[in-house]
């Protein structure tokens, strides 16, 4: 393979594996940071333990996500050089201020809020997770942005053999970022909410802590039910974004070849790439892609055949993602909901069918998450930003494909033993349910 | 004119977020190295750990500043600065990485073996960033074999990973090794109690003449090997900046030596902000030389973003950095007591 190859493949390897433990990162910060208020506010001590028990999965987790997003920003430089050079006046300010307002707010922090228990009050406690927890929602913000740009190109003009900054408004406003931004943020909540509930369910499967793991539970549904909506209705305005601005990843995404008005949804489909064709068409809603695209059944739909072949995107894998993504996220809300209302009854804990079925629903939205992540960067080839720079020229020019095939092998087997180790942890620290013990400053005397 | 003052600006803004990086991250990754001399028992590593505990990730995040800044401020060095030292950099990656989870993972289970494992893990990942920043840096003050063609946007790199361990990179690399083993060694020091700061202050004072034969074989290498003198011989009044790090340097050992560590751990942070001050005045208007064609070095005026990039990031650096210095002196004040053993023992939230 060439460096171009390896460079797509070690970026896609390591940005999937970061992106396995910040969605629950980013759901479980607010979510431990509104246990902890609930302490505060009620005195209430479950919910003492609760920020307890999930702040210790939170952290296990948060570790490697820390981790791994050196290697996100190192690798522009690294791999991706000449990228980094054409758009560094661009895309190098987001990161930048991400690194300077958001890192340290997190990282500062959460260093606070793990070994300051018994070092700062009760309310300055809680309010350190807040802070932490915002720099690190925060930070997805900015490092969307910085994709919305690569998506959707604003404020800039090619000049001095670069794209160069004219106007930062527009990149902090670009309205793409905002939709990803909303979209993203949501369903890291709505992930992290069913961890909670499934995480809850093992435990209530087996009668352990039943209050502790029915308030979990009920709080995380609704969280889970909120998120998942509104994951759904800012899909939908994002997919009604890519059909004005990036018409060749709509069409991938649903394997459209001809341009048609009118345009039909086939709830079955199976694409055919080499013969430019869809080999299966069947369960029509006539006109309902047009309107779902441009909220009007009579709008035109660029297919693929519109794009040179070296133009379009791999087709197949942008389709299939896209599929499951959607399928999952109508999954996540009606089960959910149906959280929502089976919690709150009487007989909730002997509802093995349920229970069961939200523990195994644990690694779900995992999976919607990466192929989510699939549709909106493969989508976007052969472009690395959008009708502007292809990926094929954005490689760093210096490096040769042993070098990159060595760090490849090196990231996968150190990665993959860190997230052996990582996801032993969180299921070990899940499984042992909360500590009983509450006390942070317990006598010791003796025992040194 | 007006893009030379914030491309100066920049410059400046650039040295400081490495030399406080080197200051902060300094002190941990010494102790991380430091910890299998240092620490007996597993209670004393554990303390060791929680010593640090509460600041790593905050401190490393000025690399991550500074990375992203060079990015921002001087995007064709970033790029050029990456890529070319490819291998160096990805080594550097790992050990960072397995540095950051063993702090996490160390307590999670309690297995001699699994805990010995994790204590070799920082040993190995403190002491391969501090060399490798040390041969990095010393790459960069002596230049590295690229030429770069800024008009016809073309450039090549001609070196390898065997080339960067060269002479002068590694005296630099070992410069780097010694300087965070005694800032480690009296970090440890000022933040314990009783036998074990004894121990680590005695450290401090077995390795600083090691480091004070470095330092001075390394300021007189870097005088056939780099052209950072040059700066110094057009403006002597320069030499003020190498003047304080030496000054500094024997006043740590002063101190240690009185056995007055937390004095003495001030001057070890200002001999690292000096150390690196040293060498970025020298290296101005470079921020990456070529040592084959000096057409080709990379220079804050050649290697920038545009005008407007610039002053937008002066703003923002302008207004956040210093509330980030503030709550920073906030953490460490509240943090200021050294760890007991009574506080690892008593706290399950603690690593």
């Amino acid at each position: 393979m060439d460096v171009v190859s390896l460079s797509q493949l070690q970026f896609a390897a390591t940005c999937m594996f970061h992106w396995i433990f910040v969605p629950l990162t980013l759901g479980l910060s607010i979510m431990t940071a509104w246990m902890e208020t609930k302490y505060v506010t009620t005195g209430d001590e479950t919910w003492l333990r609760m920020t307890k028990f999930w702040g210790k999965l939170f952290l296990i987790n948060f570790a490697l996500g820390v981790v791994t997003g050196i290697t996100m920003e190192f690798q522009f430089g690294l791999n991706w050089a000449e990228y980094s050079r054409y758009v560094g006046d661009i895309f190098g300010a987001p990161l930048a201020i991400e690194a300077t307002v958001t890192f340290f707010l997190e990282s500062v922090f959460i260093g606070v809020w793990i070994f300051g228990w018994n070092k700062v009050s009760k309310k300055v406690h809680a309010l350190t997770i807040w802070l932490a927890a915002i720099g690190t929602n925060l930070s997805a913000l900015f490092i969307l942005l910085a994709n919305a740009w690569m998506q959707k190109p604003v404020g800039y003009v090619i000049r001095n053999g670069r794209a160069e900054m004219t106007d930062f408004i527009a990149v902090v406003t670009n309205p793409y970022g905002w939709i990803k931004y909303s979209h993203t943020l949501m369903s890291g909540y709505a992930l992290a909410a069913f961890l909670l509930m499934g995480v809850s369910a093992w435990h209530l499967l087996r009668k352990n802590e039943v209050d502790f793991f029915t308030r979990s539970f009920r709080m995380a549904a609704v969280w889970g039910f909120v998120a998942s909506l509104i994951v759904g209705v800012t899909g939908d305005f994002h997919a009604v974004e890519i059909a004005k601005t990036q018409p060749s990843k709509f069409a991938a995404m649903e394997s459209i070849w001809e341009t048609k008005k009118n345009a039909e949804m086939c709830l079955l489909l199976v694409p055919d790439a080499s013969k430019e064709c869809n080999a299966v068409e069947a369960l029509k809603i006539p006109g309902m892609l047009s309107f779902l695209a441009f909220h009007d059944t009579d709008a035109e739909i660029k297919g693929l055949k519109d794009f040179p072949r070296e133009m379009r995107p791999p087709v197949t894998p942008t389709f299939l993602s896209f599929r499951i993504m959607v399928g999952i996220g109508t999954f996540m809300i009606l089960a959910s909901l149906l959280a929502i209302f089976l919690s709150r009854r009487a007989n909730f804990v002997d509802n093995r069918l349920f229970l069961n079925l939200m523990v195994l629903a644990i690694p779900v939205p995992y999976l919607a998450q990466q192929v989510g992540w699939l549709v909106a960067e493969l989508g976007r080839q052969p472009w690395i930003v959008y009708g502007v720079l292809k990926t094929s020229d954005a490689v760093s020019k210096s490096i040769t494909s042993t070098q990159v095939l060595l760090s490849l092998l090196g990231f996968t087997v150190l990665y993959g033993l860190l997230g052996v180790v990582d996801i032993y942890l969180l299921a070990k620290y899940a499984k042992k349910g909360p500590d009983n013990d509450l006390g942070t400053i317990i006598s010791v005397q003796g025992r040194v | 004119m007006d893009a030379a003052i914030f491309q100066v600006t920049w410059f400046v803004l650039w040295s400081v977020l490495w030399g406080v990086y080197f200051m902060l991250d300094g002190f941990v990754l010494g102790t991380g190295f430091l910890s299998g001399f240092i620490a007996r028992t597993d209670t004393e590593k554990r303390i060791l750990i929680n010593a640090i505990g509460p600041v790593w990730d905050g401190n490393e995040v000025w690399l991550l500043t500074a990375g992203g800044a060079t990015f921002a401020a001087f995007p064709t060095t970033y790029a050029l600065m990456f890529s070319n030292l490819y291998s160096a950099l990805i080594l550097l990656l790992f050990a960072l990485i397995v540095r950051g989870v063993s702090f996490e993972f160390r307590g999670k289970l309690d297995s001699a073996a699994w805990k010995s494992t994790w204590d070799k893990a920082i040993i190995v990942s403190s002491f391969l960033p501090a060399l490798l920043f040390g041969v990095a840096f010393g790459n960069i003050f002596e230049g590295i074999p690229m030429r770069n063609d800024f008009t016809a946007l073309q450039f090549s790199y001609e070196g390898s990973l065997i080339g960067l361990l060269n002479p002068y990179g590694l005296v630099t690399g070992l410069l780097f090794v010694l300087l965070f083993a005694v800032h480690g060694a009296l970090y440890i020091a000022i933040k314990t109690v009783g036998e074990l700061s004894g121990r680590a202050n005695a450290l401090a004072n077995k390795v600083w003449p090691a480091l004070l034969v470095v330092a001075v074989i390394f300021l007189g290498y870097t005088y056939p090997a780099t052209r950072l003198y040059d700066n110094y011989l057009k403006l002597p009044v320069l030499l003020i900046v190498p003047l304080v790090a030496v000054v500094s340097l024997v006043l740590v050992k002063v101190y240690a030596g009185k056995g007055e560590s937390g004095k003495a751990f001030t001057f070890s942070c200002l001999t690292v902000l000096f150390v690196v001050a040293t060498g970025v005045t020298g290296l101005f208007p470079n921020l990456l030389p070529s040592n084959i064609d000096p057409a080709s070095n990379l220079t804050i005026f050649n290697s920038s973003s545009s005008p407007l990039t610039l002053k937008l990031m002066t703003g923002v650096a302008l207004v956040v950095v210093p509330i980030v210095i503030a709550y920073k002196i906030w953490v460490y004040r509240v943090f200021r007591a050294p760890v007991t053993s009574e506080d690892v023992l008593g706290n399950k939230q603690a690593y």
